[in-house]
């Protein structure tokens, strides 16, 4: 957490020498966020998204915390206490929309947080433990979004805990009694909504966990930066605050525009109109659709339409060795599961995609579209069309991961890099005996 | 940095004294963070008070036609007790036979009723010590010492003007805003 350039913490008033020697926690936030952290001088745009999602946490954490103050976890009330939320709460409207839409920014920020560290090598050595936490972080999110999402008990929110628990039916043997395990039933029903709402309310707080260990992760190395160099001297270095924090100021109010422009004029824009129909278990929607931060994994679990096997010949059946369903349930967890081994699946030594012709190629020509693809297809109805495209789509992203990654780094040439941060922002050598 | 803006006092160490450009957009910005919070904060602050539900519910009329003379009944107004009694003429002169300058909280019965109604008399069934129920309502119920309300609890006694006369309870029983829609309706609230 120290480094030979980092400004020291110097408490200048007594009270705060007197606060300093008994419980440092002043020493502590000025090294993690104050002048004590130095920071890359030539950090770009992206790196403001860290912050950005870590604000929007808050954001959740604080519309949660209220909006559990008026809602039942009650199936028979559930969708009328979220109504209640709305029409009789004073300013619940707002509470509401804010969390609901606030969900939706905080999966953009950190989809573009994760973008920045696939493109500029943010998972390479050191800091690899700053990834795999990140990777946790983001499945923790994805499991406290869909719990929040089932709360309202709409519609949606019914046949998408049905079909997302449904899942785990696909494993062989344990599938079907962990399945009912999950839901407390055979079906989603007041045990499920009791123990989702629980769980919901405090998976939050376990992510605000992780991530104080994904951020003490990053403080041993240091942030990294666009040009991908490590730092060599204090040159190359801005302390946090003021600089960044002014930053990441700007950055947030760019990003409050944008949100509340969504949460004011489009609020529910970003949402599925049949969850504003009370649940039915009795009837499904015509298309089960989750929010579309899931649509690239939905498309992938989708993808898998032919058992794996031994293909039938003549009138004897064939012999299934994975079902579709298990394999799209694989699948759709691969997708997710092989960010935890891309530090080790990228073997190249240069970190930024800027320096990376090939990598660079195939990531903005491949990796993305191929992302973009599937989210569409994810969205779209399960059709022959899409549910080709999806496989196309699918197994690109595994391949570009899997094979093409790999391959990349033996052959790529890499461009020249700079020798340093500091020549990289001036054209000036970097002088190491400057103070 | 233009030739220009050498001049320009914005990052240089300005003298003793004189305000940089930069403290003026510190102080500018940190003051709109500040507002942009305080704005925040109003409807996480509006959200805990009554809703508009809640609000709905702040009058009732109730039919006083079936309250015998000597009976009362307790009745429900904004989630809490309501006792109306029909006063019986004994009951009304104790009431005011009262002097008044001798009481914890002096009123008279015509303060705390109606006018040519002073035998209804409209109390909330909350003792103005802690907020327990009285009893005294209900058939059969003890009335105290002085006819009217007794809070067992820690001992409040009422009387038939609901007003305190022994015991912890500081304030008489409260008269909520009440009217006569009809002879035999009132609306509380």
């Amino acid at each position: 957490m120290s480094f030979p350039w980092a400004e020291q913490y110097k408490p200048q008033n007594p009270f705060m020498q007197w606060m300093d020697e008994r419980l440092p926690l002043p020493r502590l936030v000025f090294n993690a966020v104050g002048a004590g952290y130095p920071v890359p001088r030539n950090l770009n745009y992206f790196w403001n998204f860290g912050v950005l999602s870590g604000v929007a946490l808050m954001v959740q954490i604080i519309t949660g915390i209220v909006l559990a103050m008026h809602y039942a976890a009650e199936t028979s009330v559930a969708f009328n206490s979220v109504e209640h939320i709305m029409r009789d709460v004073q300013s619940g409207w707002f509470i509401r929309y804010a969390h609901m839409n606030g969900a939706s920014f905080f999966f953009i920020v950190v989809y573009i947080h994760i973008f920045r560290g696939l493109y500029f090598g943010s998972y390479k050595a050191p800091r690899e433990m700053v990834w795999l936490l990140g990777v946790v972080i983001f499945l923790l999110m994805m499991a406290t979004a869909f719990m929040g999402y089932v709360l309202p008990w709409g519609q949606m929110s019914f046949w998408g805990a049905q079909v997302i628990t449904g899942f785990f039916s696909a494993i062989p043997v344990v599938g079907e009694p962990l399945r009912q395990w999950l839901l407390g039933g055979f079906a989603p029903d007041q045990a499920t909504l009791n123990r989702f709402f629980s769980l919901h309310f405090v998976l939050p707080f376990v992510i605000l966990g992780v991530i104080i260990l994904h951020i003490w992760a990053l403080h041993i190395p240091g942030s990294s930066n666009p040009t991908g160099v490590s730092v060599k001297a204090k040159q190359d270095t801005l302390p946090f605050h003021p600089y960044y924090t002014a930053k990441d100021g700007f950055g947030l109010g760019v990003f409050l525009i944008f949100f509340c422009a969504v949460t004011f004029f489009i609020p529910n824009f970003l949402g599925h109109a049949d969850n504003y129909i009370p649940a039915n278990p009795l009837s499904t929607p015509a298309h089960i659709v989750p929010e579309w931060y899931f649509w690239p994994f939905y498309a992938i679990l989708r993808a898998f339409t032919v058992d794996f096997g031994i293909p039938a010949i003549g009138s004897f059946g064939g012999l299934t060795i994975i079902p579709a369903k298990l394999l799209g349930v694989l699948a759709m967890f691969g997708s997710i599961a092989l960010l935890f081994v891309l530090p080790w699946l990228d073997d190249s030594p240069v970190r930024s995609g800027t320096y990376r012709p090939l990598f660079k190629k195939f990531f903005f020509f491949g990796l993305i579209p191929s992302i973009i693809i599937l989210g569409i297809c994810g969205v779209m109805p399960a059709e022959t069309f899409w549910l080709i495209l999806a496989q196309i789509a699918g197994v690109y992203y595994f391949a570009h991961f899997l094979i093409i990654l790999p391959i990349i780094s033996k052959i790529e040439k890499p461009l020249p890099l700079p020798a340093s941060i500091t020549e990289a922002v001036t054209g000036k050598p970097l002088d190491m005996n400057a103070a | 940095m233009a030739e220009a803006e050498k001049n320009l006092p914005h990052d240089t160490d300005a003298q003793e004294g004189t305000v940089r450009r930069r403290d003026f957009i510190n102080i500018a910005a940190v003051s709109v963070a500040g507002v942009g919070a305080g704005a925040a904060a109003l409807p996480l602050v509006r959200q805990m008070s009554a809703s508009d539900d809640v609000l709905a519910q702040a009058s009732i009329e109730v039919d006083i036609a079936s309250i015998e003379v000597g009976q009362a009944i307790k009745t429900s107004w904004r989630k809490q007790p309501v006792f109306i009694r029909n006063l019986t003429a004994e009951e009304i002169a104790e009431a005011k036979k009262v002097d008044v300058a001798g009481l914890r909280d002096p009123q008279t019965l015509d303060e705390r009723t109606q006018p040519n109604k002073e035998n209804w008399l409209v109390t909330l069934g909350v003792c103005t010590h802690l907020g327990c129920v009285p009893l005294g309502a209900a058939a059969g119920e003890v009335k105290g010492e002085y006819g009217g309300y007794f809070c067992p609890c820690h001992g409040s006694h009422y009387d038939t003007a609901g007003r305190i006369r022994k015991g912890p309870a500081p304030t008489n029983l409260v008269v909520p805003e009440f009217t006569f829609v009809s002879d035999t309706v009132i609306k509380i609230g």
